[in-house]
């Protein structure tokens, strides 16, 4: 197969690698975008979410020969200062633990807050669900959503 | 030798396998002497000055996401006088000549650091006045300091750190054990809530964690090992192998095990085959190719089936050991006006920190640097250079952010990996397990069984305590994290008591999990006292808050604290709806004293909702990052409701959980309103990494009793009939 064009935020990437490989390793160990972790392998608990085409999507599960020319957002696609308003509410609230989840819970808060402004605590737990926080940092996660949401109302 | 030194071969003694529950004894005894130890670290070492005023402190432990990353660096920083904006905190390396032990378990960075860190900054303080007194020709009692800044009052003259940072670099810090600490009301930074100095870069995505370590020419690898533990490669399709893409070295892992009877948390390199690689995901996929010929070893026979069997044949024999007793316990509950008897049992579990096991190493000339998730990396550090027959001096070990610790990487054997490796193939290897590695090759959470007798008087006065505890190990030496010491409540307050064990033989590694003992030990003594409670025809709480009351006068902390959860919960007024109830427990553990209430709703599907969790805690006289203490203790609860549904099993020797679906973890949804309180007394501040998760789960377990009926004496939920909703 020949070399493959991914958009990556924003970016236009020229990969060769196996087409069955999955874009978590593409992003990890090919173009360095090392923001988007391995947690289980098998797409349940979401440290690799990552936005394909606005999506929710899990990088694992993802094959190369899949992402096709759908533009791809990961962790250091939302600003690499701080600064996107998502990032900033983690970092007003402290969310983090050890934080190794946190990149694929801030790209799956993201999307909720895309598709819904302004969640309710039920729309953020439906929604949050399918990430995990080995740590137990759900409370803050909430909190952040909610902080994230007041703040690019106000904007 | 001094406290950080002694304290450290007693944790190493506990991480081998032994259970030092004295360990958690000597801080308190030495900061309640009123005589700190002076600690065996170097002041310099910790706070570095540039002449642009730039305020380098170092963290010295490894952060597994306890914060100790900012508030270790906090508390050198108040003492130092500078504000904690001007701060840039540095994680050190491992060097313990340097900065005295540098691990994260137990709980103990607090009780460990918190004097001596307190002392590095005032040190350092000193040291910049002297500078600044020796400027200006004046005393050094003239001086003071302020932000950043040494002061001389009378002549209203003042310098900068940075600009009397070459001058103090040239002389000697003052001995710690003689530098004047701060009163606390002046604290600015300790008892603040700061947030986590690594949470920009993680809100960001940047590469602090250890799987994201890369350094030029450097090498992948996974090892498949045996399903079954210590097996052996017998053959494999090798040739097969080494053609696959990507594919640099293919080798077979004799292992290093320690061959003890009763298995180590962390008995050395296990036998496999690494396949190393380009890149990872070429290595894993290799390995989906292997076609192995396995030796599994002694350990194929064993099942949980079997394990269950054998328990409850041992309950119908007398024990074979005998832990702690007093009095006549059997003469006691034989003249009981009533008894009450029940068995606990509860499963191994896992310790699945979301970032798998992993190290990157380097060898090179007889040398070796290695970059590791560790949380004991001195003990690594002893195990590869026996691995390679080098001396420790010729190991080097930087500490990354760690994705979770909970205990599995006060293991060190995925470091071993990567130190051999490297110096078989000649180019730096980054090992990173996968996470079926992780879950099938963890040294688990021991499971065990508790069979209790107690026995009543005719007022509903607790008389007697029997408890008969089937673990494992050969006799009286157990099987890592699965001993339990004669301390356990209520030993010690009543006169009749017995606690006894028999242990039986385990292949299979165990090793602690957050709060080692107590987070089993917990639930099955504090399951059982509200089932004697409610036999006594008695309010749970008052039943114990009866047995807790101190009788020298002096506070009793777990009685105040569990005194304080029931007026924060409204206990006395609690809702006594069908299928809703409130269960109260409480723990002492790490130095920590903990109270909890929950409240829960149980619907006709015996699915659990847990609505509601108060906590108090006592962990001393200071808290020292408010919001971060909130967090752990979040996290702890969530934890603990997370062990609650969770178990390891074995069938011919093979663990069948392989990942998160078999082994959950609990999601947002199903995450309880907590409220944390903390119930300030006048002891040293001690640490919360763990004591705030083990009475959660008996919390639950009596509050599903007040709102069924029923009784959870068997975890995981599922094996007693219920779940999480």
């Amino acid at each position: 197969m020949p070399p493959q064009k991914l958009t990556i935020n924003n970016t236009v990437h020229t990969v060769d690698a196996d087409p069955d490989t999955p874009l978590l390793w593409i992003l990890r160990d090919i173009l360095d975008l090392k923001g988007t972790k391995y947690g289980c392998g098998v797409g349940y608990c979401g440290a690799c979410t990552i936005l394909i085409a606005g999506e929710p999507a899990r990088a694992c599960q993802t094959l190369l020969s899949d992402v096709g020319t759908d533009p791809v957002t990961t962790i250091e696609g939302l600003s690499t200062d701080g600064t996107h308003p998502v990032q900033v509410a983690w970092q007003e609230v402290d969310v983090p633990q050890c934080g190794y989840c946190q990149a694929g819970q801030i790209m799956a808060a993201t999307a909720l807050l895309a598709s819904n402004p302004h969640p309710t605590d039920a729309d953020i737990d439906a929604h949050m669900s399918s990430n995990i926080c080995r740590c137990g940092t759900y409370t803050r996660i909430r909190e952040a959503i909610h902080h994230a949401a007041a703040s690019t109302s106000t904007k | 030798m001094s406290l950080n030194r002694r304290t450290f071969l007693q944790m190493s003694a506990l991480l081998s396998g032994g259970l030092a529950l004295n360990l958690y004894d000597l801080p308190v005894a030495v900061a309640q002497s009123g005589r700190p130890a002076p600690p065996d670290i170097s002041p310099r070492a910790f706070v570095h000055i540039a002449s642009d005023g730039t305020i380098t402190i170092m963290a010295k432990n490894p952060e597994i996401g306890q914060g100790v990353k900012t508030m270790l660096p906090m508390i050198i920083a108040d003492e130092l006088d500078v504000a904690w904006s001007t701060v840039h905190v540095q994680q050190a390396e491992l060097d313990e000549s340097l900065y005295g032990a540098q691990f994260a378990g137990g709980s103990m960075a607090t009780p460990l650091n918190w004097d001596p860190l307190r002392r590095v900054g005032a040190a350092c303080r000193q040291v910049l006045i002297t500078a600044a007194a020796k400027r200006w020709n004046v005393p050094e009692s003239e001086c003071t300091t302020s932000l950043n800044k040494v002061l001389h009052g009378t002549s209203k003259r003042s310098l900068s750190y940075g600009e009397l940072a070459a001058d103090a670099a040239k002389l000697t810090p003052p001995p710690l054990a003689s530098v004047k600490l701060k009163d606390p009301k002046d604290y600015h930074i300790i008892g603040k809530s700061h947030t986590g100095v690594d949470t920009r870069s993680i809100s960001t995505g940047k590469p602090l964690f250890g799987i994201d370590f890369t350094t030029p020419g450097m090498l992948q690898a996974v090892i498949q090992k045996c399903p079954v533990f210590g097996g052996k490669v017998k053959s494999f399709n090798q040739a097969e192998i080494e053609k696959l893409p990507g594919v640099r070295h293919v080798l077979v892992l004799a292992g290093s095990l320690s061959t003890d009877p009763v298995v180590s948390s962390d008995p050395g390199m296990e036998p496999g085959i690494a396949i190393v690689a380009d890149t990872w995901w070429q290595a894993q996929s290799a390995r989906s190719k292997l076609k192995v010929d396995w030796d599994f070893g002694p350990g194929v026979t064993q099942s949980s089936e079997a394990i269950a069997k054998r328990a409850a044949e041992l309950f119908q024999a007398p024990p074979a050991n005998t832990i702690h007793a007093t009095g006549n316990v059997d003469a006691a509950l034989h003249s009981a006006a009533k008894t009450v008897e029940a068995t606990y049992t509860y499963p191994f579990i896992a310790h699945a920190t979301l970032e798998p096991m992993d190290t990157t190493a380097s060898w090179k000339d007889g040398k070796i640097e290695i970059w590791t998730t560790s949380q004991a990396p001195g003990n690594g550090r002893k195990m590869v250079a026996k691995e390679l027959n080098i001396s420790p001096d010729d190991i080097t070990i930087h500490l990354t952010r760690t994705g979770g610790g909970f205990g599995r990487r006060l293991a060190n054997e995925y470091m071993v990996e990567a130190a051999y490796l490297t110096k078989q193939v000649g180019a730096p290897v980054k090992i990173l397990w996968s996470r079926e590695d992780d879950f099938t090759h963890d040294d688990y959470r021991p499971g065990g069984f508790h069979a209790f007798k107690a026995g009543l008087d005719a007022h509903g006065k607790l008389t007697a305590w029997r408890q008969h505890f089937i673990t494992y190990g050969v006799d009286a030496h157990y099987a890592s994290g699965a001993g339990m010491g004669g301390n356990e409540f209520p030993s010690g307050r009543i006169a009749d008591y017995g606690l006894y064990s028999t242990a039986m033989p385990l292949y299979l590694r165990t090793g602690p999990l957050r709060a080692p003992g107590s987070n089993t030990l917990a639930f099955v003594g504090q399951s059982f006292l509200d089932e004697v409670a409610h036999a006594a025809g008695r309010d749970p709480v008052e039943f114990q808050l009866e047995l807790l009351r101190s009788t020298d006068g002096k506070p009793n902390r777990l009685h105040d604290v569990l005194a304080k959860v029931a007026e924060r919960s409204n206990w006395a007024k609690r809702s006594t709806t069908p299928g809703r109830g409130m269960g109260i427990a409480c723990y002492a553990s790490h130095l920590g004293f903990f109270a909890e209430v929950a409240d829960v709703t149980v619907d006709a599907k015996n699915q659990i909702k847990v609505n509601h969790v108060w906590v108090v805690g006592d962990i001393g006289r200071q808290v020292i990052n408010p919001a971060a203490a909130d967090n752990m203790v979040y996290g702890s609860i969530v934890d603990g409701l997370s062990q609650m549904a969770q178990e390891i099993t074995l069938d011919q020797g093979r663990v069948q959980q392989t990942n998160f679906p078999d082994h959950p973890v609990l999601h947002m949804r199903q995450t309880p309103v907590i409220d944390s309180y903390f119930l300030i007394t006048d002891n040293p501040p001690t640490g919360l990494g763990e004591p705030a998760l083990p009475p959660i789960l008996p919390a639950v377990a009596n509050a599903v009793f007040a709102a069924t009926g029923k009784r959870i004496r068997t975890l995981p939920l599922a094996r007693s009939g219920f779940s999480f909703a």
